[in-house]
């Protein structure tokens, strides 16, 4: 039978559909595809990032012996000796000044500064003794982070008997568990195996232990660490203190709210991103009190007003190839007029804002342009058809009908104003600048570029920091277009 | 230009326009459109109180002479109009004459329903409150509903004069934007096709409109439709090619045509 609405060529009809089924097909695979690495991506950078949301402090007992430091003048009081002592005090047996050296390098700089501003906020603690976290180093700090530390803890199961002679320690007994290069820690020391020869460990003193008791299981433990010691950048010595303090149960893990409350620091334990959020709010706003009036009165002038002529025509595509210019140009060209000809100051969000106004003013426009050319025409007529004069029209009607347009246009400028780095460091906002912002003309850098600064530095801390800050950059940017959605959706819901 | 010399006015007095005085007099009016020659050498009265319809086939430039009576074409890029027209005797192209007060006095109901995407009562509202025409709240409030009962549309709205204009069905936003140009108080009403738009029940409520508020207004209607036309208006004008052919009262034009090319018009012979 021959079917009636089957006309011309089957095999022709089966090509049509296949290749409809490809097209899907390859539409489905990019989609897929970009969704994969952008789920790669945020994953990547969320487990480099979740770190450095958390800081680890030792807790130390101090005692605020006014005669010791004077609590009258606490900015001049040496706190750092204050918590050097403290922690010294925990291991007595450390003696030797480089170990010492060591030892209190596990503690950040910025501990001192801590205790201080503890006690300025707490005078009454003057004169008794309290207990106060001290927060450590970058690398100590790294030690306890998850996938950062390779020492791995094995209870000990053998009885071995231990002697020494003179600087060296010997393990004899059941030896089959131990290898070179491990830590053994027992009697309040810790001894490094040196070598392991016919049921002998010879082994050196990292901690020296208080006794020669003899060993059976559990009375002591093994700590093992995959990697040698020049690959880590805490040490044996370090390891032993860590895990000490972490067995007495004095390291405490904090949310870190200094790195949304600090400033920028060479101490990636320290460092913060408030100076840079600061910029980078400073900076948006002076750019878009510059660009989104000027934009929005330039799209209206352009596209309701101005005569179509040849001028308004050169402008439009001047207008159109700006928005494709390299965008560190702008730089060049705010380090040649802003600073160099009207001597604005350097590194400043006023100069910033306005390179990025320019940046952006013909994305704001082009978009305000294409809102306003969307407000369907008999709109405007029926306005000037009661009588309204032709700024009237556009003013009560054309305009608030583009609001959403225009605002989706700004919203995406603004996203590149925050995102933008290479203008900025042309006018010298790429800076090391510790202090957090008070003003538009003081010096500053923003986001991207803490994070250009941030990822360019070897410390391996730095590289979680880094992370965060591109997560903070993103969540800021997430909550400025959930923003705009959420105007546009209110203007929209307006009529 | 064309330089033939001014023809006659096309009508021949008719007697709808003997009975009442003339509002508009146009005299040989030419609108271009870039090169092209929209409207050539019109001339035309209308008489006030009355509603004259131009018939046409499409871009006959019957909507174009229209869009000329309160300078719409005003908005077109290149378009540029010659000779004059008088509406009570001012001529509504002079240099001194303001664009805005014109519209205020020449209101005009397009093809599409246009309501601003506002509520119903801020519809109305707008054309009074920028020309100031009420004095108090109270004021504008009676202006809205006065428009809105003269559109016989206040019925249907005055529960929900705070709902938006857009929501409202084809019809009655037509009889919306009628009630917008009425409430700015105009003498003379401009109607671009207002039933294109609109499904035979809705265009039958805009004709029996028309018809109610004719007695008060000068109302000029363009209409594709003959039947219409001849429902709706006392004097109809047919318009080709830029020419305004014939104007008569309505009667006559669709029993007694004078011209060849009206009567091959309304007969369906081309259009």
């Amino acid at each position: 039978m021959i079917d009636k609405f089957q006309k011309g060529d089957p095999a022709r009809l089966a090509k049509r559909y296949s290749s409809e089924r490809r097209f899907q097909a390859y539409g489905a695979a990019a989609l897929a595809i970009s969704v994969l690495f952008l789920a790669y991506l945020i994953i990547d950078i969320g487990i480099k990032a979740w770190p450095s949301f958390f800081e680890h402090r030792v807790v130390l007992q101090f005692n605020l012996d006014p005669g010791k430091i004077d609590f009258t003048n606490v900015q001049k009081g040496d706190f750092t000796g204050l918590i050097k002592d403290s922690l010294r005090a925990l291991f007595p047996t450390v003696t030797d000044r480089a170990d010492k050296k060591n030892l209190t390098a596990l503690l950040s700089v910025g501990a001192a500064d801590d205790l201080r501003d503890q006690i300025v906020a707490n005078p009454s603690s003057i004169g008794t003794t309290v207990n106060a976290g001290a927060l450590l180093s970058d690398d100590a700090d790294l030690y306890f982070k998850e996938g950062f530390s390779s020492t791995i803890k094995t209870a000990g199961k053998t009885n071995l008997q231990l002697a020494q002679t003179g600087e060296e320690y010997l393990f004899s007994g059941d030896t089959s568990q131990l290898a070179v290069g491990q830590i053994v820690r027992t009697n309040g020391g810790a001894l490094r195996i040196t070598s392991l020869e016919a049921g002998i460990a010879k082994a050196e003193a990292l901690m020296v232990p208080e006794n020669l008791n003899s060993l059976i299981p559990g009375s002591w433990d093994l700590l093992s660490l995959s990697e040698t010691e020049a690959e880590r950048s805490i040490d044996d010595r370090s390891t032993v203190w860590l895990e000490a303090l972490r067995d007495k149960g004095l390291i405490e893990k904090h949310f870190a709210w200094r790195f949304f409350t600090a400033g920028d620091s060479r101490e990636p334990e320290l460092a913060g991103l408030r100076g840079a959020i600061t910029g980078s709010l400073l900076t948006l706003i002076m750019t878009l009190s510059l660009s989104v009036p000027l934009g929005i009165a330039a799209a209206v002038y352009l596209e309701e007003f101005a005569p179509k002529n040849r001028w308004t025509e050169v402008i439009e595509v001047n207008i159109n190839n700006l928005a494709a210019v390299p965008s560190i140009i702008f730089g060049l060209l705010g380090l040649a007029v802003f600073l160099n000809f009207f001597g604005l100051p350097r590194s400043a969000p006023l100069v910033g804002g306005l390179v990025l106004a320019l940046l952006v003013l013909p994305t704001i426009i082009i978009a305000s342009r294409a809102a306003l050319n969307a407000v369907p025409p008999s709109i405007k007529e029926a306005a000037l058809g009661v009588g309204a004069s032709h700024q009237q029209a556009v003013f009560h009607h054309v305009l608030p009908l583009a609001v959403p347009g225009i605002l989706t246009g700004t919203i995406l400028g603004v996203a590149r104003a925050l995102g933008e780095t290479a203008p900025l460091l042309m006018i010298g906002m790429v800076a090391f600048i510790v202090d957090v912002p008070k003003g538009f003309t003081e010096a500053a850098t923003v986001l991207p570029v803490q994070i250009y600064l941030w990822s360019d530095l070897p410390e391996v801390a730095f590289q979680s920091r880094t992370a965060a800050a591109i997560i903070v950059l993103l969540v800021i940017l997430f909550c400025l277009n959930a923003v705009a959605i959420y105007l546009r959706k209110r203007f929209e819901r307006r009529w | 230009m064309d330089a033939s010399p001014q023809r006659p006015v096309a009508t021949t007095s008719p007697r709808i326009l003997a009975a009442r005085e003339t509002k508009i007099v146009a005299s040989d009016v030419n609108v271009y459109y870039g090169d092209k020659h929209a409207i050539k050498h019109l001339s035309i009265d209308i008489p006030d109180r009355a509603v004259s319809a131009f018939i046409g086939p499409s871009g006959c430039g019957k909507s174009t002479f229209l869009r000329s009576i309160n300078r719409m074409n005003d908005t077109i890029d290149g378009c540029r109009v010659t000779g004059e027209i008088l509406v009570d005797g001012k001529n509504i192209y002079d240099r001194d004459l303001d664009v805005v007060q014109l519209r205020a006095r020449v209101g005009m109901v397009f093809q599409k329903p246009n309501p601003f995407p506002k509520s119903i009562f801020e519809n109305v509202a707008y054309g009074p409150r920028i020309h100031g025409i009420a004095k108090s709240k109270t004021d504008l409030e009676e202006i809205v509903v006065n428009s809105l009962k003269k559109a016989s549309l206040f019925e249907e709205v005055k529960d929900r004069l705070a709902h938006p204009g857009t929501g409202l069905s084809g019809g009655q936003q037509q009889r919306l934007c009628i009630a917008r140009a009425i409430a700015v108080n105009p003498e003379i009403i401009l109607m671009d096709e207002p039933c294109s738009a609109l499904d035979p029940i809705a265009s039958a409520r805009i004709e029996e409109l028309i018809d109610e508020i004719r007695q008060n207004y000068c109302i000029i209607i363009v209409t594709h439709s003959m039947q219409q036309a001849a429902r709706v208006s006392q004097l109809t004008a047919f318009f080709h090619l830029g020419d305004l052919v014939e104007f008569g009262d309505t009667d006559d034009m669709f029993t007694t045509p004078k011209d060849k090319r009206t009567q091959d018009y309304i007969t369906g012979r081309f259009g």
